[in-house]
């Protein structure tokens, strides 16, 4: 004697059924990402394998393959997202704070937070431009290091801000209130009990930003980032250079040897 | 129990509180909120006493949270609203220009309905009132008292630096409460502070508060006219944001002068 009724548990079945289906769609997008990714890997890495050496690491590019290497490029990139990271982050982080435990809500409060929101959106090669007419020209900073983190961390702000707002936000009225009812002011309310609470939503925010900035060139080439650097001119800060942007436009002449130095590039990127 | 404190109607103060001026904590003179221009609270006038416990019931949405909040300005988070009249603690006003709202908060303490202990350890919950507040004493020593006088040292003495999290709802309460008794303040507001407990909970925190009575003055919101009529010596009843009846709970259980008390207390709504 069965527990259910013969029309229930075809119901039943149908179902069940539909929950392995649904299971093993999921199962099979995943799965078959991650394969496209190992084979990827495989090629690159069976073609690039050999040239992965510390000389490769530590040479400036070159005109010829064989002495070539990324040092300029990840010294770089390095250079500019520890200062994008400097900028941007206590600026981000303070204004998500300003806004949501300080601000008075008000139609300002409304007009800011859509706008943040707008430039969120905004291509970056406008950042590209603004920091061209801004930076470069206005500033007078020059093609320089500055100028391209500065104009990086205006492109990541506006994620920054709303990812921490949204952080801020999750952490429940209840504590605030409790730190209140003890006598505590909001500043000591905020930096003992809202941003602990929220650090790790803000910090999730952070490296999506950073990573936004690491793998981002178009503004870089609109304020003129060099793609070739021999040699370093830190003082200066002429050194302006992203990794990846070397790989889509900057390699230095169109030799079939330089194809196969792309790879190791890849497999330490 | 014989000294009906306030009978009140359309705002107006029996005479015969007069007599209990000194032992106020706090005064309420015709005390009106608004949120954004609905008043929650209508011409409110009436005095908690010292050392007492006073309940404050009535049925949901009668104001009396919104009354309880605008004790120790808690009111000043949210937004739109408005207080007219005047409560008086101590010498001091408590909405006057001169007053630090920190300050007042700091010496009117507030226990919330749900549990709230900050994320952090059970000590930490405790010490961190204090040490904001320049407390200047042996932390360890406030720490163990204020857990002994919410009855909950015996429980979590091994486990002073595990987090709060992980005690139960009433363990949780009851640190709630010490962590208020830490600031030494003179008022405890207490905002249903049993409704999210078991019964055994809900025993703890009444023992716990007849302990209390003889250092703060207790005022408690209460769903519960069981306990409004076990633990206070006091009991306002509010409806549509008016203080209907105030006296000792006593007679505003047994015989109260207004009609609509007596419904009320007997079950016949709300």
């Amino acid at each position: 004697m069965s527990l259910i009724s013969e029309t229930d548990r075809k119901k039943l079945n149908r179902r069940k059924r539909k929950a392995v289906i649904f299971s093993r769609f999921c199962a099979a997008v995943t799965w078959s990402s991650v394969l496209l990714l190992a084979v990827l890997l495989y090629q690159v890495a069976a073609d690039g394998i050999a040239w992965l050496d510390w000389q490769f690491l530590s040479s400036f590019p070159s005109r010829f393959p064989e002495r070539a290497g990324i040092k300029s490029a990840v010294v770089g990139t390095l250079w500019l997202i520890s200062l994008v990271a400097l900028i941007s982050i206590p600026i981000g982080v303070s204004s998500a704070l300003y806004l949501e435990e300080f601000a008075k809500p008000g139609k300002l409060n409304k007009f800011i937070e859509v706008n943040i929101s707008n430039l969120a959106g905004v291509p970056s090669i406008v950042y590209g431009i603004l920091g061209l007419a801004f930076f470069v020209r206005f500033f007078a900073l020059e093609r320089s290091l500055l100028s391209g983190a500065l104009t990086m961390s205006l492109l990541i702000l506006p994620v920054i801000i709303i990812a921490s707002r949204e952080a801020i936000r999750t952490v429940p009225m209840s504590i605030r209130y409790a730190a209140f009812s003890l006598g505590a002011t909001r500043w000591q309310t905020t930096w003992a009990h809202v941003l602990p609470a929220s650090f790790p939503g803000i910090m999730t925010g952070v490296i999506l930003a950073l990573s936004r900035a690491i793998g981002e060139t178009a503004p870089l080439i609109m304020i003129g980032a060099l793609t070739f650097v021999a040699f370093f001119r830190l003082v200066q800060w002429i050194l302006l250079l992203l990794y990846p942007f070397r790989f889509i436009t900057g390699f230095p002449g169109p030799r079939r040897n330089f194809m196969s130095w792309l790879r190791p590039g890849y497999l330490y990127f | 129990m014989s000294e009906a404190v306030t009978i009140i109607e359309k705002g107006n103060v029996n005479n015969s509180s007069h007599k209990f001026t000194q032992d106020a904590a706090l005064e309420l003179q015709d005390v009106s909120i608004y949120y954004s221009e609905n008043p929650a609270v209508r011409g409110v006038s009436c005095k908690f006493l010292r050392n007492k416990i006073t309940s404050i019931i009535g049925p949901s949405g009668c104001g009396k949270s919104t009354l309880l909040r605008s004790l120790n300005r808690m009111n000043d988070f949210i937004d739109g609203v408005k207080i007219e009249g005047k409560i008086s603690f101590g010498s001091a006003d408590l909405y006057g220009e001169d007053v630090d709202p920190v300050e007042v908060r700091r010496r009117i303490g507030m226990v919330f309905q749900k549990p709230n202990p900050f994320p952090k350890s059970i000590y930490n919950n405790i010490a961190w009132g204090p040490s904001i507040n320049g407390y200047e004493g042996s932390m360890d020593e406030l720490v163990e008292q204020s857990l002994k006088q919410a009855a909950l040292w015996d429980e979590v003495k091994d486990r002073l630096h595990g987090s709060a999290l992980n005690l139960s709802g009433g363990q949780q309460q009851r640190l709630c409460i010490a962590r208020g008794l830490a600031m030494d303040p003179e008022i405890l507001l207490m905002d249903e502070p049993c409704s999210a407990l078991d019964p055994i909970s809900t025993a703890h925190i009444e023992d716990l508060m007849f302990e209390l009575k003889s250092r703060y003055t207790i005022i408690i919101v209460t769903h519960n006219m069981q306990q409004a009529s076990r633990i206070s010596d006091y009991t306002a009843f509010m409806e549509l944001g008016k203080l209907i009846e105030f006296g000792d709970t006593e007679t505003v259980f047994t015989k109260p002068k207004v009609k609509r008390t007596e419904e009320y207390v007997t079950g016949r709504f709300g």
